[in-house]
């Protein structure tokens, strides 16, 4: 199958009273529709690395393709669109805005691009918050939800544009193992029915067990890479 | 979707949206209260000071009082298309008697209608009637009051040379100057002219134009015009420089302090749009991740900067308003009439609205830029 993401000879380096370097030469493809984590001890650079993959940071050195094309030398602007249009990003907080409603910030990738909502993409978002558990509570405030009803409006807000890749940091690094459990559920069953690339990263070997393909991060480096 | 953000952080902000519109409120109603009250003041201290006189006058330059050929001057001047009103005037020195006293008096000759353009004498004839034949006269309250008469009494009035002429008062007039009140005796121009052996000559040609302010250019371009050594123009301008210089420190202190007024609305707007910046920057950095544009980000900053300026400056003139209409009401003469006569610049509301709008505007600048700078990466690494 072809690569979704790849990344080249990525290095990158923290210039500052101590230069540090976090990635060295990294190497890592991913097969469009495929189901992967980066799983490493904290500070083994695998956020920073997730951060690069989804453009919010840019490599010191090397290349990253997505979808074909070159990322990291695309403008602030264009790297925007590329991020609007082909990555969807769900955190460890769910940073949701807390002055709109759950279906407003579902929205809101589609949004920030277009004036108003079209049939299909309020469809859209009907079916994810049916397919997310989180239907009735759609015009609610996100303020008024609780931690785990957050994280599955931030996913929604995340499927929305229904993009390539879904990136996730640390997507159950608040939440109980009940909740946790469920949210993993939720990612494999994305994963199945839209067929998006989706990489998880998490420090939790047991989150990383429900992916194909687990990628382990050390010092930097690249220290295995397994797939089932 | 950057306006429909602004809206919400700023509805989010709540009582830190309400209180930077209540500065701008405050700082815009001052504004509009100290411009429109120094303007007023101006007006009516040069309304009052000439608004019932001639702003330009021509009189003889040599010894000979009178002026020859008015009427050609007049009809020169006229044609120019200077003026507003122009009208000529005789006038000598007189005396009356009082009992054993003479007191000395201008008799002033004029054609009631056209001279009642400039000074208002309709108005200011408060008993009595208007001179019409020869030997009538009006006079002034105060020499009314003083020499106790009434209308209808005959008055005597002795002139430089001994003669003696007799007049019947037709009525009074209040110019509302106590020294004109006391000096002047007004009749018909005819009447002076005949009396004083003028023939068909006058002493002045008296004149307004449409732009008070701009009386001395008038002036110097009629000088020019009539191009006649032998008579001199003076205006009101030259002849009240110290009340002039007085006005033009008023103009410039009232600038000053809206300036400073504008000034410090665009600091107190940027600011706490600079700290919104910093409330919200998770929310902006995720704005980022999502895909949100350089533009539309700057744009929830302008556009908010745009809206508490809009609410505030709008609350900021009706409030202005209401401290003028509030300030007039309460600053009164002893006789009840107002300190200052309001005049509502409209074009001058209208500048201040747009000055604090396009202030706000650029208030939002600054924070917008700020937003600029803030990387999505940093902000989720923060958490």
């Amino acid at each position: 199958m072809a690569a979704i993401l790849e990344l080249k000879q990525v290095d990158k380096m923290y210039f500052g009273a101590v230069n540090t370097q976090v990635l060295f030469s990294v190497d890592l493809s991913f097969e469009d529709g495929s189901c992967n984590s980066i799983v490493g001890e904290s500070g083994s650079g695998k956020s920073t690395l997730l951060n690069i993959m989804g453009t919010l940071d840019r490599p010191t050195n090397g290349e990253i393709i997505i979808d074909g094309r070159r990322a990291d030398t695309l403008d602030k602007n264009r790297l925007a669109e590329l991020r609007n249009e082909t990555i969807g990003f769900v955190f460890q907080f769910h940073y949701l805005l807390p002055e709109f409603t759950a279906m407003e910030n579902v929205l809101m990738p589609y949004l920030i691009r277009k004036r108003r909502p079209s049939r299909e993409i309020l469809q859209r978002a009907e079916e994810l918050f049916e397919m997310l558990g989180i239907a009735k509570l759609k015009r609610n405030l996100v303020t008024r939800m609780s931690g785990g009803e957050q994280q599955r409006t931030a996913i929604a807000r995340a499927l929305i544009n229904n993009p390539k890749i879904l990136l996730a940091d640390e997507p159950t690094g608040n939440l109980d193992s009940e909740t946790t459990a469920k949210i993993c559920g939720v990612f494999r069953e994305i994963n199945e029915t839209y067929g998006n690339t989706f990489i998880v990263v998490t420090h939790d070997r047991g989150v990383a067990e429900h992916t194909d393909r687990i990628v382990e991060m050390k010092d930097g480096k690249i220290h295995t890479d397994t797939k089932k | 979707m950057s306006f429909k953000i602004a809206v919400r952080f700023l509805k989010s902000g709540g009582s830190q949206t309400l209180l930077i519109i209540i500065g701008i409120a405050i700082a815009i109603s001052i504004q509009v209260f100290v411009g429109l009250l120094i303007d007023s003041l101006q007006k009516t201290l040069v309304d009052r000071t000439i608004g019932n006189s001639p702003q330009i006058t021509i009189v003889s330059a040599t010894d000979v009082a009178t002026i020859r050929d008015w009427e050609v001057i007049v009809e020169r001047i006229r044609q120019s298309g200077v003026t507003k009103v122009i009208s000529v005037s005789a006038s000598a020195n007189a005396f009356i008697e009082n009992g054993n006293r003479d007191l000395p008096v201008i008799i002033r000759g004029f054609d009631f209608d056209s001279a009642d353009r400039i000074y208002n004498l309709g108005d200011s004839l408060y008993e009595g009637k208007r001179y019409e034949a020869r030997r009538e006269v009006l006079i002034g309250k105060e020499l009314k009051e003083e020499l106790d008469v009434h209308v209808g009494d005959e008055l005597l009035v002795i002139l430089p040379d001994g003669r003696v002429s007799t007049f019947t008062i037709s009525g009074f007039y209040d110019l509302g100057v106590a020294s004109i009140n006391k000096t002047w005796l007004l009749a018909n121009l005819i009447t002076v002219q005949r009396m004083f052996d003028f023939g068909d000559r006058v002493t002045s040609i008296e004149m307004t134009t449409n732009n008070v302010f701009e009386a001395d250019v008038i002036a110097r371009e009629i000088e020019n015009q009539i191009g006649n050594e032998d008579l001199k123009i003076e205006d009101w301008k030259e002849q009240n420089e110290e009340l002039l210089s007085g006005l033009e420190g008023q103009r410039i202190s009232s600038i000053i302090i809206q300036a400073v007024i504008i000034v410090s609305v665009v600091i107190a707007i940027s600011s706490v749009l600079a700290i919104t910046v910093l409330q919200k920057s998770k929310e902006i950095g995720i704005l980022k991740a999502i895909g949100i544009k350089d533009l539309p980000a700057s744009l929830i900053f302008i556009y908010q900067g745009l809206l508490v300026g809009l609410v505030g400056s709008t609350l900021g003139i009706i409030l202005g308003l209401a401290l003028l209409y509030g300030f007039n009401y309460f600053t009164i003469n002893p006789d009840g009439s107002s300190l200052v006569d309001l005049y509502i610049e409209y074009d001058f509301i209208l500048r201040s609205w747009l000055i604090a709008l396009l202030a706000s505007i650029l208030a939002g600048v600054w924070p917008a830029r700020k937003s600029l700078k803030l990387s999505p990466v940093e902000v989720i690494r923060e958490g």
